[in-house]
């Protein structure tokens, strides 16, 4: 913006990438999609349910694993608070992947890739194999017999998918620093991208009324 | 809870107990959640978040 243009006048075609992007986010993502307080009447079914119970598993898992991660193992093997979280963190992981199975199965019987929502689709698809990797990741990160059992196991699959050089399940410290640390992130981004395109397109229409809501 | 598990072998599907009971319960919450009334979806237009 030049010296000389009053407040708020902003040129159409500026050259910073801060205003462009400004802009781009004001128009496809206004304040009233991303945080509606009205939904269309269609929306009103326990189906929409499971997306927003899945993201209340995933903060679960992600409170109590902060908890496990910051007092480790002996704390969550040996003291009855640690075997709670530890529990806790068990428990949220099989309500997030219930729910999550719950919520493809909504979408895929309402066809939730419909009117541009395609990518939502696909995100939703890399979110399901990388919490799969997750929750693999974290069996192996038990320190107890039962992850020694899976690690030496798995290790044969790994390597006979060819994977085994890159991703050595033997190695505790890989494992550990893939299930607390860069796996997570990956979810919670994704996830985080996944809502945010939701709210910028609005729930997809069910395929009966077609003619109604927003596309 | 240090037994095996039971396993249902029916043709080429084998299945533990415990995860057809799973399966099972996710599909009657699934239709459930198709069946039943949602409070407030009748009285108008929208519905509030």
């Amino acid at each position: 913006m030049s010296a000389t243009s009053p407040p708020g006048a902003v040129p159409s075609e500026s050259k910073s990438w801060t205003l462009r992007l400004r802009q781009a986010i004001d128009r496809h993502l206004p304040m009233d999609h991303l945080l509606p307080d009205r939904q269309p009447y269609y929306v009103g079914s326990w189906v929409y349910v499971f997306g927003v119970v899945t993201i209340a598993a995933l903060v679960w898992v992600i409170v109590s694993g902060v908890v496990l991660s910051f007092m480790g193992p002996q704390w969550w093997h040996d003291s009855g608070l640690g075997r709670f979280f530890n529990s806790l963190h068990f428990w949220s992981v099989q309500l997030f992947f219930i729910f999550m199975v719950l919520h493809l199965w909504g979408q895929y019987f309402m066809a939730g890739w419909r009117h541009g929502r395609a990518a939502t689709w696909m995100i939703g698809v890399v979110i399901f194999g990388v919490s799969i990797l997750t929750a693999f990741t974290g069996y192996l990160s038990q320190q107890n017999f039962d992850a020694q059992f899976i690690a030496i196991n798995a290790k044969d699959a790994m390597n006979s998918a060819g994977a085994g050089a890159f991703f050595n399940v033997l190695n505790f410290g890989q494992m550990y620093g893939l299930h607390v640390m860069l796996l997570p992130v990956g979810v919670t981004f994704l996830v985080v991208a996944h809502i945010v395109m939701v709210r910028v397109r609005g729930v997809v229409k069910p395929i009966d009324a077609e003619g109604g809501a927003r596309p | 809870m240090d037994s095996p598990a039971s396993y249902v072998h029916w043709g080429f599907i084998l299945i533990s107990m415990p995860n057809l009971l799973v399966i099972g319960g996710m599909i009657i919450l699934f239709a459930i959640a198709l069946a039943a009334p949602f409070p407030h979806a009748e009285d108008g237009d929208d519905v509030s978040n």
